[in-house]
């Protein structure tokens, strides 16, 4: 039986429409943020300016496209239908009477359907892994610039060894399968996710520690509920059974948060070492506040606007690492939607046919492109201050 | 400026030999031993010839003997070979010595490659020759369209020039090499036709049908930062008051920024370029494998990719040595450009 084709115009029409629950949540949200723009701060200031609009848009287009995958995506995303083999963009599928709207990957899956939970992976572990990466810069760049001296020469040197190390070299060495059979992986876990940790408990116990009946509950609160995800996260061990990650997963997620540290721990320091010269410093410091005070209440709520930025242009460069892990094949299943493994999988076949090759290219550049187009804007805005 | 040189040179070595001991130690992970032994030898072997054949070609002697080996501040034994109880050549296609003898990385010796059944050095220079043509023409077309579009948007903050060409560059930063190589083949080499979607019969000869897909590919992502950078300098040269006194005194536009503008604007990006190339190594390494050419990143994956421990070694010292040589003359550099700047 030949596979029927609709034409290109309903194609568009479809894709559009089956996009419905995303249009829906970005005219809700941006309606939202633009009526209440005076109040919402910085973030507000984004809507002044047409560059930031559009990175805003794309971002959160591709937030609503993560969250609701289930209801956009027409078929699984693993599925096979062998009629559907490469087929061309617009292909009718006579079982259900659905669309292989971008057409049929070689193995016979719909590749919107894979485009649309491939941003699912890339939505859940770049923010996560840079989030991390920022609590690790975070915790090491603030004693390196506060205190100067052995500790910064210790931790710059550490820092500069990870980042002479060429990013590609570290994943071969560090994303293998073989490295799962070590304990490596899971160390570097324990050591990383212990971060966020120590980094919340310093926060509270320097402001609070004169009010106990404060610190008590914020301390309880920042120890189990991260006691609970860090057994979960580096263990396996959660006795609810709800956080867990795959142990290929978390050698990912650790790879990455490890390439990127450095650089967070860099820029850290070299904010910190500026603003350690204001008054308002030296005014803490006369009144007799603890180091550790200074650095996480003083110093820092200071660095935030560089911090966000850097953040901003860290999660679309973590994005853009996931991706080069994905065209490697490493670390993640073959099988897998995201977008790099579909990249790898459609460009060795780029000679006979293209269309597997554009939806997940696409993709990763629009999301990447709005990443950035927000960080140049808050950076804009930031600067207007 | 002498003795901060040597000051660095000295980092740089420690750093380098710290890399080299990590690296050292992730190849040789048991579970990668278990697979060197696997692909090297008869299909179906059972557990203890594995174990065998890795004690027989020295990976079971300890770790910081086989690490000084390869650094050649220990000498390399032969093997025994089992039967004869005489010593053996450990590879016999590198031509291994047959007495204990120094060789190794200050000697000159890379070792001995598995995969390709050669000695390193055969097979690393030729590919760090042929990525080295690579690099030379990604720069030739990286640095003068980059520097241009930066002075160009540079020069008139704020204006229409100005908001089109950072919005492009931003776009450029946003598209890494197996993105936008990707969306040059389907352009050029599937639709138009124009070009070739293989750089595989470069090392032959280059051509502008065969080599220009990579080349642009690898040049394309380093553009928008470059860009960026020299923008943003030459915003801040154009505010200076000696701008405005060269243009109050009557200058033409175009000369002002020709004579006074742009050798000011030209510091930073200096830096910024040098600091690009362990980028470029990254990028090297996706393009070579994308559109097959034979140089320094598709070795590295070879080697990656079947565990060719001494091989990889090699990559992982070249591409650490320039990662930090960069560094080095981007600082040296740095001073010598811009004479307010005195290192202690």
């Amino acid at each position: 039986m030949p596979v029927q084709y609709i034409s290109g115009f309903t194609v568009v029409f479809e894709v559009l429409s089956r996009f419905w629950p995303v249009w829906i949540a970005l005219v809700i949200v941006m309606g939202a943020s633009f009526a209440y723009k005076k109040k919402l701060a910085l973030y507000g200031q984004l809507f002044d300016s047409g560059v930031g609009i559009v990175g805003v848009g794309i971002c959160l287009f591709w937030l609503f496209t993560a969250i609701f995958a289930a209801t956009i995506s027409p078929f699984d995303p693993l599925a096979q239908i062998p009629i559907m083999k490469d087929v061309l963009p617009g292909a009718v599928e006579p079982q259900s009477g659905l669309t292989y709207l971008f057409g049929g990957d070689k193995l016979a899956r719909d590749v919107f359907s894979r485009m649309v939970y491939g941003s699912q992976i890339v939505l859940i572990i770049a923010p996560a892994a840079t989030g991390f990466a920022l609590m690790v810069g975070i915790t090491l760049g603030l004693p390196a610039g506060y205190y100067g001296g052995k500790i910064d020469t210790v931790l710059s040197f550490l820092a500069n060894l990870v980042l002479a190390f060429p990013v590609i070299l570290l994943f071969y060495l560090l994303v293998t399968p073989g490295i799962m059979d070590t304990p490596i992986p899971y160390g570097m876990a324990g050591v990383f996710f212990l971060f966020p940790i120590i980094f919340f408990s310093v926060l509270f116990w320097t402001r609070y520690k004169n009010r106990p009946d404060r610190l008590y509950i914020l301390l309880g609160i920042t120890l189990i509920l991260g006691g609970w995800i860090y057994l979960g996260l580096v263990f396996d061990k959660d006795p609810l059974h709800i956080v867990h990650i795959d142990p290929n997963q978390l050698n990912i997620f650790v790879a990455v948060v490890f390439a990127s540290s450095p650089g967070v721990f860099r820029i850290v320091r070299g904010l910190v070492m500026d603003i350690k010269t204001r008054d308002y410093v030296a005014a803490a410091q006369t009144r007799g506040e603890s180091p550790w005070y200074i650095m996480l209440w003083e110093i820092l709520p200071n660095a935030r606007g560089p911090l966000i930025v850097d953040a901003c242009l860290r999660i679309g460069y973590t994005t853009i690492l996931l991706g080069t892990l994905g065209y490697f094949g490493l670390g993640l299943a073959p099988e897998s939607p995201d977008w790099g493994t579909a990249i790898k999988d459609a460009s060795r076949l780029l000679r006979s046919f293209i269309h597997p090759a554009l939806p997940p290219t696409i993709a990763l550049m629009s999301f990447v492109l709005g990443l950035n187009l927000l960080a140049d804007s808050l950076r804009e805005q930031s600067m207007k201050d | 400026m002498l003795s901060f040189v040597i000051r660095r040179l000295g980092t740089m070595a420690l750093t380098m030999l710290c890399l080299t001991m990590v690296v050292f130690f992730l190849i040789n992970l048991e579970p990668n031993l278990k697979k060197l032994a696997i692909s090297q030898t008869e299909m179906h072997t059972s557990a203890e010839q594995l174990e065998s054949w890795l004690v027989n070609h020295g990976y079971r002697q300890n770790f910081f003997v086989r690490y000084g080996q390869w650094l050649g501040v220990l000498p390399k034994q032969p093997v025994t070979d089992p039967a004869t109880g005489k010593p053996a050549q450990r590879f016999s296609f590198c031509n291994d010595p047959l007495v204990p003898t120094f060789a190794g990385v200050f000697q000159g010796d890379f070792g001995c490659s598995t995969k390709f059944k050669a000695t390193v050095a055969s097979k690393l220079f030729p590919a760090l020759g042929a990525t080295g043509i690579l690099m030379f023409w990604v720069l030739a077309v990286m640095v003068p369209i980059s520097l241009l579009i930066g002075i160009l948007a540079g020069m008139r903050e704020g204006s229409r020039t100005d908001r089109v060409l950072s919005v492009a560059s931003i776009a450029s930063t946003a598209t890494p090499e197996y993105v936008s190589g990707v969306i040059f083949t389907v352009i050029f080499a599937s639709w138009l036709g124009w070009l070739n979607g293989s750089a595989a019969s470069a090392s032959q000869g280059i051509t502008f049908y065969n080599f220009t897909l990579p080349v642009m590919t690898l040049a394309i992502y380093g553009i928008g930062y470059i860009a960026r950078m020299t923008r943003a300098s030459m915003v801040e040269v154009m505010t200076q008051q000696y701008i405005r006194t060269a243009r109050l005194k009557g200058l033409s536009f175009g000369s002002v920024v020709v004579k006074h503008a742009l050798r000011n604007a030209l510091i930073a990006p200096f830096t910024v370029i040098m600091l690009q190339f362990p980028w470029l190594l990254t990028g090297v390494v996706i393009v070579e494998v994308m559109f097959r050419y034979q140089g320094f990143g598709y070795t590295l994956v070879e080697a990656a990719g079947n565990n060719d421990i001494d091989l990889l070694l090699g990559c992982s010292l070249v591409s650490v040595f320039i990662v930090l040589i960069t560094q080095l003359i981007s600082d040296v550099g740095y001073a010598f450009l811009n004479p307010r700047i005195r290192v202690q």
